[in-house]
């Protein structure tokens, strides 16, 4: 038992404190019985599994762990999960989350910025990083537009891991998302646990390349399941009904980012350049349309630009024809937010509300585009109303 | 609900210690003997008889106690062992049948302290410990059931949860003295029945119809236990030691040596020791493997008692070895 745990753990140096998630102490928890155990003190094991199990009796890994630690007094035990008869699926899939849930004790809380959050709008309270790898879900609060890190919850993703790219692959879609909804438990069945957060996958970018599934929804889990294996869900992102009821009360329906990625990447110097020339491209785009510049405005787009159906030829020959009857155009851009695309280079998602005015319209939208950086410069690949 | 109330029976008569006059002991000795014989509300009537006149008695209430078990009246039950351990929190038995008690309940945590409290006050005490061996057992197959959702059909770990029957019985806790301990009152059984008892030898399977005794694996185990009874007897420790194999199955996880130690302070304490062994039972596994079960009478300078008993005897170059002993079930 000791042995196997042994390979299982890795050193567990400082825990770290911050704004707890309600899933904090029962993690603390299981991987101090665990340390206990690699220590070999296996009666302090007990103890702290067991007052953990007081509070959580359905945490089927600690009850894995206890069964261990109980079977260990009756007879020797040779493997992780000793139950007999055990299905070793699922006594994998606990070995996974333990995995999971120690190398999660053990890494230092995050100082860096996740380089998905180039820039959130002053209406994004927080933003929400999902890295599949880790099982971790990191949520930033804006403060004055600079995220900051707040909490992080284990979380289970689609059994078959991540980059979903069909209906029915099992797997969590990477990209990034917005909360699109929010249903209460009275409108699931107990399976979603307390609450679910529909994402909105498939997003433009998804369709444009084909993948197709529905349903991808942060969700908790049944009533007598505390948490999941990491690799668990349909593709959905799963966490435990404490920790989706606290986030929930962070999350704002279509509002609130929920970047998906299989590995995350931090801010950094390079970084912040990019960000801040495609920042200067955007404008340029808003003051070329603006000064009725056609040519400079419609060389923003790229040339496999696409919206809806609609290819660049089309959709310059529409602009042409539109801006040749104004005398004068304003174009106002606010709430800016801007989403580097995960697991796919120089690919931006820019969201913000145009505020449009001319001689002969006015127009009000929530506006998305897809800006992707081909050959040194930044582009518009997609646009369409959000 | 499950299987943990198979209580594994102590087939040996109580030995009980007579604390105060003769004609209560006999009543208990009545009452024990109508239990013994599953006539549980006569034996029942006779304890209470006794607890009319002397309601503390330790014994009496031990012995209702197992009655109403045996009735089911297993609330009634956990109330007698607990008051007992109330009153005698240095007796591990009331602790160990309270245990049983709870985990026939299912309530193994309970089941779970009340042993803990039984090796608490004697920690070479085996049956609890193999008792608690088998609730961690029970407990463990809780938690895995919890954490793999198993069917309900799969029982886990078969559990042989032992009540303890006998107050003072059950070797190996000879070490412990109280105060306030005569002889044995049952004089009359005690020494009369070994010596006709030994000679009956109860052989089953295969040995039976051997002619030559002196390869009669069963014939000659007989003898080596009475070998064995004998050098105990004689204060002989190093001959009673030598009878024991070398992978002979020390209880409590105790080391080889730590085992003689005790043994032998255990064979050396009393002023006298008188071991008999009666009501044998041998099996035959094969000619070099024969178990024996029997009961053993044990009267020392300072406590008497009779419980059953297991040998697993194993015959190397030509010697018959003790590799386990078990009391009590």
């Amino acid at each position: 038992m000791s042995r196997l745990l042994l390979a299982l753990l890795l050193t567990i140096s400082a825990f770290p404190a911050t704004a707890e998630p309600p899933s904090r102490d029962m993690e603390l928890s299981l991987a101090k019985s665990l340390q206990a155990v690699r220590e070999n003190r296996l009666d302090l094991a007990l103890n702290e599994v067991d007052s953990l199990l007081k509070v959580n009796p359905n945490f089927k890994l600690a009850q894995l762990v206890k069964g261990d630690l109980l079977m260990a007094r009756a007879k020797p035990i040779s493997d992780f999960g000793a139950a007999p008869n055990a299905p070793r699926d699922r006594v994998q899939d606990l070995r996974e989350e333990a995995n999971a849930r120690l190398q999660r004790v053990q890494q230092q809380q995050p100082i860096a910025v996740p380089k998905y959050l180039w820039q959130l709008s002053p209406k994004q309270r927080y933003a929400v990083v999902v890295d599949t790898s880790k099982s971790t879900l990191y949520l930033y609060e804006n403060v004055k537009g600079e995220p900051r890190y707040v909490a992080d919850f284990y979380i289970s993703v689609g059994k078959k891991g991540a980059d979903k790219s069909t209906e029915g692959d099992q797997k969590t879609p990477l990209g990034v998302y917005f909360v699109n909804e929010y249903l209460n438990k009275n409108k699931l069945t107990d399976f979603y646990g307390s609450g679910a957060y529909p994402l909105s996958y498939p997003n433009e970018w998804d369709k444009r390349l084909g993948r197709d599934g529905h349903g991808i929804w942060l969700h908790g889990t049944p009533s007598d399941t505390y948490s999941r294996p990491p690799l668990a869900s349909n593709g959905c992102v799963v966490l435990s009904n404490d920790d989706l009821t606290h986030l929930g009360s962070h999350l704002q329906v279509g509002i609130t980012p929920v970047i998906i990625t299989k590995q995350i990447d931090w801010s950094d110097e390079a970084d912040r350049g990019e960000r801040d020339s495609l920042l200067q491209a955007i404008e340029q785009w808003r003051s070329d349309w603006a000064s009725r510049d056609t040519e400079a405005y419609l060389a923003h787009y790229a040339e496999d630009f696409s919206t809806g159906s609609m290819k660049l030829a089309a959709f310059a020959q529409q602009k042409r024809l539109v801006n040749s009857g104004k005398t004068w155009i304003k174009v106002k851009v606010a709430n800016l937010s801007v989403f580097p695309y995960p697991n796919q280079p120089d690919l931006v998602v820019v969201n913000f509300e145009q505020d449009y005015d001319s001689n002969n319209l006015s127009n009000h939208m929530n506006k998305r585009q897809y800006w992707m950086k081909k050959d040194g410069r930044w582009k518009i690949v997609y646009e369409g109303a959000a | 609900m499950n299987q943990i109330n198979k209580f594994s029976l102590i087939a040996a008569l109580c030995a009980f210690l007579s604390i105060s006059s003769a004609a209560r002991a006999d009543d208990i000795q009545d009452a024990n003997k109508l239990f013994k014989q599953g006539l549980h509300a006569q034996a029942l009537e006779k304890v209470n008889g006794v607890l009319a006149t002397k309601p503390k008695d330790a014994q009496a209430r031990f012995l209702k106690g197992l009655i109403v078990t045996e009735q089911g009246d297993t609330a009634n039950a956990i109330k007698i062992f607990t008051e007992l351990t109330d009153d005698y929190p240095e007796l591990p038995e009331p602790y160990n049948n309270l245990a049983v008690l709870y985990a026939s309940q299912g309530q193994y945590e309970k089941a779970k302290v009340a042993l803990e409290m039984a090796i608490r006050t004697h920690p070479s005490y085996a049956t609890a410990h193999e008792n608690l061996g088998d609730i961690y057992a029970k407990m463990a197959s809780q938690a895995y059931d919890r954490a793999l959702q198993l069917d309900k059909s799969n029982t886990g770990t078969q559990t042989k949860l032992a009540m303890i029957r006998d107050l003072f019985g059950s070797n190996g806790k000879n070490a412990r003295t109280k105060p306030t301990v005569p002889t044995l009152a049952d004089n009359a059984q005690a020494a009369s029945a070994p010596a006709a008892a030994v000679t009956a030898p109860v052989i089953v399977a295969t040995s039976t119809k051997k002619a030559e005794p002196t390869s009669d694996p069963a014939a000659e185990v007989l003898q080596a236990t009475q070998a064995w009874a004998a050098a105990w007897s004689a204060k002989d420790s190093k001959k009673y030691l030598s009878l024991y194999a070398k992978e002979f199955k020390t209880p409590d996880g105790l080391s080889r040596s730590a085992w003689e130690a005790q043994r032998k302070e255990r064979i050396a304490k009393p002023s006298s020791i008188r071991v008999e062994v009666r009501d044998t039972k041998i099996r035959v596994a094969d000619d070099k493997h024969v178990n024996i079960a029997f009961k053993q009478s044990y009267r020392a300078s300072h406590l008497s008692s009779t419980s059953s008993k297991a040998l697993e005897w194993v015959k190397v170059d030509g010697q018959w070895l003790i590799t386990e002993e078990r009391s009590g079930n």
